[in-house]
């Protein structure tokens, strides 16, 4: 292979990287939001799965333990969220919020020791004999686990909303929480459930970051991919498959900006370090613009608070 | 055992005054336990970190400096959350504002009359509401989510901001310290007496007192409440909701723009890559602790000015990180929400299985 290729190739292989946290939290949210719940809260549930992931995986020496870790901690942050706003019926645009800058701060407080700590490497896997196809092969078949696990995810998420009776109970309590609730169903218990998973999945994303994506700890090293997450999912009309292109599409500006800077073109650093956030705003004007007419993926419940009547 | 709600007739006007003192009580709580969890007696800590800044003379003025700011933006935001107008980036707004302002200083270095604070200062608002006017016209002409959106610029306002301190905007004589020139006399916010107390203050209150006769008894004020609490009424009432976008993005950007004005001529003296200690997203706090209301969040604004200057205190006296004034910040916010329940709920703990259980 020539020398072109192979800087192609690592190109290639960095987008799916970049990528994956992004799919992963934003995954979570989709069902969060699916379920009729909007949790403002995904960069603080990411950070917080950033900096327990890394700190398990620094302790224990493995990065499988970390990964769990970080999928706790994304579900533990979630809980006082849940309890407010399903229980205690809170504004949920404002304890998301809330969410973001505790989890800000907690990760801030909890990750001090870790600051400048080598961190511990998700290691990629070599899939026999595939990943020794010439120039395809280390891009789709060398990756972590958490690649494919989030690709695997998006395709169950996809089954279970549209393809299982939980996804038609989800849809329902998302879409008319009165009739669902009329119907027996328990508004409260789906939605809690949901958002648990949306933390769990945050969390997720985040210890990818600081396990795979840059293996160390950096104070709010989520840098808004949270917020970046939360537009995908608007992005993607809460379909799993769209999201998928959506995260990978982000991902690719992302690294594009590290090339282009690499390479010395005259243009500064920080604008193209502010093109993924530039062009979220792109895609929420396009997007927003063309469902004008067709809102119908829209759960129509989203953010609103439901409390049983007698 | 389950919990269980109750509306109530009418909003508690009880609760509306405990529920903010219950949240702050509720903080101090989880504080004392966070204290005695990392190894502090938790009084002394509480001591340090709430009650120290009122100590002497210097700590009350460092206060109240702390304070304009969170003022300044906390009543911006409260008008744009009662109109459900969901502006999250006054942080970027801020910043914004602060390079508008800087303009002046950098390029007509000068000129020095009273006139130049003056369009340093109408500079900074500006500059804020340009900033803000973005998400804004996005909401209105595309149905741009406002909070992504305005949330998002913060971070490109913040490497605007990092692009000119290092690059275009820096001093030529300052030894490549990615900083401006720095400010002097009219191009500084003066000071009252001869502390660290500067006019600010006086511009925050009356913007607060302002904003706060506005709600109160203006018809502004009405068609704010109404479409913020009932849109359709609102509607129907022939008041126009993109209007309000556009206003509540106006006021709210416009006071962040001239906090970062006013922090760039007072305590910071020269445009530099750090110019708030997230001023902006702790507003967001100090309104909803002030219950979205000008002059409660001047007593909320003054409260947490406390916990950064705690944040400070304790980091000398007890060596505890200054971050954990972030981690009371977030406390307290979820405290603030999770007792405004009470203003329009009562709760009761039922015994007994969850309803779903019963009713099959």
């Amino acid at each position: 292979m020539n020398l072109e290729l192979v800087a192609l190739q690592a190109v290639l292989a960095t987008i799916v990287t970049a990528s994956t946290p992004l799919l992963l939290a934003a995954l979570g949210e989709l069902v969060t939001e699916r379920s009729g719940v909007l949790n403002l809260g995904v960069e603080g549930m990411m950070v917080l799965g950033a900096v327990a992931g890394f700190a398990v995986a620094l302790v224990t020496g493995s990065p499988y333990l970390g990964i769990l870790a970080s999928a706790l901690a994304g579900a533990a942050l979630a809980v006082p969220f849940g309890f407010l706003t399903l229980n205690l019926v809170a504004n949920q645009v404002a304890t998301g919020l809330a969410l973001t800058l505790l989890g800000l701060g907690l990760s801030g407080l909890v990750g001090e020791h870790f600051v400048g700590q080598p961190g511990v490497r998700l290691d990629k896997l070599h899939l026999p004999l595939l990943s020794d196809i010439p120039f395809v092969g280390p891009i789709l078949f060398g990756q972590d686990i958490l690649v494919y696990a989030s690709l695997i995810l998006a395709f169950l998420v996809y089954r279970m909303i549209f393809h299982s009776r939980l996804g038609l109970i989800l849809r329902a309590v998302g879409d008319n929480h009165a009739s669902a609730h009329a119907l027996g169903y328990s508004v409260i218990g789906v939605r809690w459930g949901a958002v648990l998973f949306g933390g769990a999945l945050a969390g997720l994303g985040g210890g990818y970051l600081s396990l795979a994506y840059t293996p160390q700890w950096i104070e709010n090293m989520t840098a808004g991919r949270g917020w970046i997450a939360l537009a995908l999912v608007v992005f993607s009309s809460w379909l799993p498959g769209r999201l998928i292109g959506g995260a990978y599409l982000f991902g690719a500006v992302t690294i594009l900006g590290f090339y282009v800077q690499g390479m010395g073109v005259g243009v500064p650093a920080q604008l193209l370090s502010s093109l993924p956030y530039i062009v979220t705003i792109a895609a929420l004007v396009v997007i927003s613009k063309r469902r004008g007419a067709a809102r119908a993926d829209t759960p129509a419940c989203l953010g609103q608070s439901f409390v049983p009547d007698r | 055992m389950r919990l269980e709600l109750e509306k109530r007739p009418e909003r508690s006007k009880v609760m509306a005054v405990a529920s903010p003192i219950a949240a702050v009580f509720a903080t101090l709580v989880t504080g004392a336990v966070i204290f005695a969890v990392s190894g502090v007696p938790p009084l002394k800590g509480l001591w340090i970190f709430f009650l120290e800044p009122f100590s002497s003379m210097w700590s009350i003025e460092e206060l109240v400096v702390k304070a304009t700011p969170l003022i300044l933006i906390g009543c911006g935001l409260s008008l744009a959350y009662r109109a459900n107008v969901w502006n999250i980036g006054a942080e970027g707004q801020l910043t914004a504002g602060a390079l508008a302002g800087a303009i002046v200083p950098i390029f007509f270095n000068a000129w020095q009359s009273p006139l130049t604070l003056l369009a340093m200062l109408a500079l900074g608002i500006l500059g804020g509401m340009l900033w803000a006017a973005i998400p804004a016209l996005l909401k209105v002409r595309a149905g741009a989510n406002e909070i992504l959106v305005s949330l998002m610029l913060v971070y490109v306002s913040q490497l605007l901001l990092d692009w000119l301190v290092r690059g275009p905007w820096r001093d030529p004589h300052g030894y490549n310290f990615p900083k401006s020139v720095s400010f002097e006399d009219w191009q500084t916010m003066p000071t009252i007496g001869d502390g660290r107390l500067n006019w600010g203050i006086v511009l925050a209150l009356l913007a607060a007192v302002s904003l706060a006769v506005l709600l109160r008894r203006t018809m502004k004020g009405f068609e704010i409440r109404v479409l913020g609490e009932a849109p359709r009424a609102g509607r129907f009432a022939g008041f126009s909701s993109d209007r309000m976008v556009i206003f509540a993005f106006m006021v709210s950007g416009g006071l962040a723009g001239l906090a970062g004005v006013i922090e760039l001529t007072s305590t910071v003296g020269q445009l530099q890559p750090n110019i708030s200690p997230g001023y902006g997203f702790t507003a967001i706090i100090v309104a909803f602790l002030g219950r979205l209301d000008p002059i409660g969040v001047i007593v909320a604004a003054l409260m947490l000015a406390v916990s950064y200057l705690g944040g400070e205190a304790a980091q000398v006296a007890l060596g505890i990180s200054d971050k954990t004034a972030r981690v009371f910040q977030g406390v307290l916010l979820f405290w603030v929400l999770a007792c405004d329940t009470l203003i329009l709920y009562r709760i009761r703990f039922v015994p007994g299985l969850p309803r779903g259980e019963v009713a099959r």
